[in-house]
């Protein structure tokens, strides 16, 4: 069976911009790219657990991050994963400069418009990932 | 009269992507900062233990922290502790849904009502245990609080 991309958002508590990162993630891996992903969670990475490292060891993987401190980004190269490709919720709404995204355990309209244009972005990475991968 | 700083507990969910208790553990952790204690309360990114965030390792070695886990793999109170302090108090959300029934909750994505409760149940657990470690009066009744 053909290995899962590992994605992993940032686990931001105080800001929209992660509560973004962690929706483009669900977005990401249940909506827009299920049989190609799948959500590994950074707390279990800072952790140090095992399951966890096995799961981004030695392959390509995704970190959605919500600041510039990139914590699932530095999570990933932590743990082994062998390529982190960056996808930056901060910089997506640098795009998207009529959003405004607010709130975190419930994200306005905005925010979950961030997350889907984060998500779509993520998904192209994917797309090239499997594209490498199919031509190796 | 010096202006001392303010005690504050922080607090640290783990957050957990995976599961909708780590979804729970966002959502209580946030009921008790932004309504149920403001004043005595911040909040603390679990990753950044890990990714050099110097500010989040000093405040949990000076100040109490709650480490608020959504399984028994604990992973806020352990990375917690192995980065910074023991926490002061711990709470598992895993035990409080069987304490509570509610343990169909939904998904990591979307609480669903019984998924809320629990959250709303896991942050009195937290305003108990912040009140206790600043030695605050007992709180009113949960239900009074939360409304």
């Amino acid at each position: 069976m053909k290995r899962k991309i590992p994605v992993v958002p940032c686990s931001g508590i105080g800001k929209s911009l992660g509560a973004a990162a962690r929706e483009a993630a669900y977005v990401l891996a249940e909506d827009l790219r299920p049989d190609k992903t799948n959500i590994v969670a950074l707390s279990l990475l800072v952790l140090g657990d095992e399951d966890a490292r096995r799961e981004v060891a030695g392959g390509a993987a995704i970190a959605i991050d919500g600041c510039k401190l990139e914590c699932a980004a530095k999570g990933l190269a932590c743990s082994g994963a062998a390529k982190v490709h960056k996808v930056a919720v901060f910089d997506v709404v640098r795009r998207h400069r009529g959003l405004k995204p607010e709130g975190v355990c419930d994200l306005n309209e905005d925010g979950l418009r961030l997350a889907r244009a984060t998500a779509d972005e993520a998904a192209k990475i994917v797309d090239d990932i499997d594209a490498e991968v199919g031509h190796a | 009269m010096p202006n001392l700083p303010r005690k504050k507990v922080g607090l640290i969910s783990c957050s957990g992507e995976e599961l909708a208790e780590g979804t729970v553990t966002r959502r209580a952790v946030r009921k008790v900062l932004e309504s149920l204690r403001p004043e005595d309360t911040v909040t603390l990114c679990l990753p950044l233990f890990l990714a050099g965030g110097e500010g989040e390792r000093a405040f949990a070695r000076h100040y109490p922290t709650i480490a608020v886990d959504g399984c028994e793999k604990r992973c806020a109170a352990l990375a917690t502790e192995k980065y910074s302090a023991k926490p002061a108090a711990a709470i598992v959300v895993s035990g409080i849904g069987k304490e509570t029934g509610c343990t169909v909750i939904g998904t990591a994505r979307r609480l669903n009502e019984s998924g809320i409760r629990l959250a709303e149940a896991v942050a009195r657990r937290i305003v108990e245990e912040t009140d206790r470690l600043l030695k605050k009066p007992r709180a009113k009744s949960s239900s009074e609080e939360i409304g």
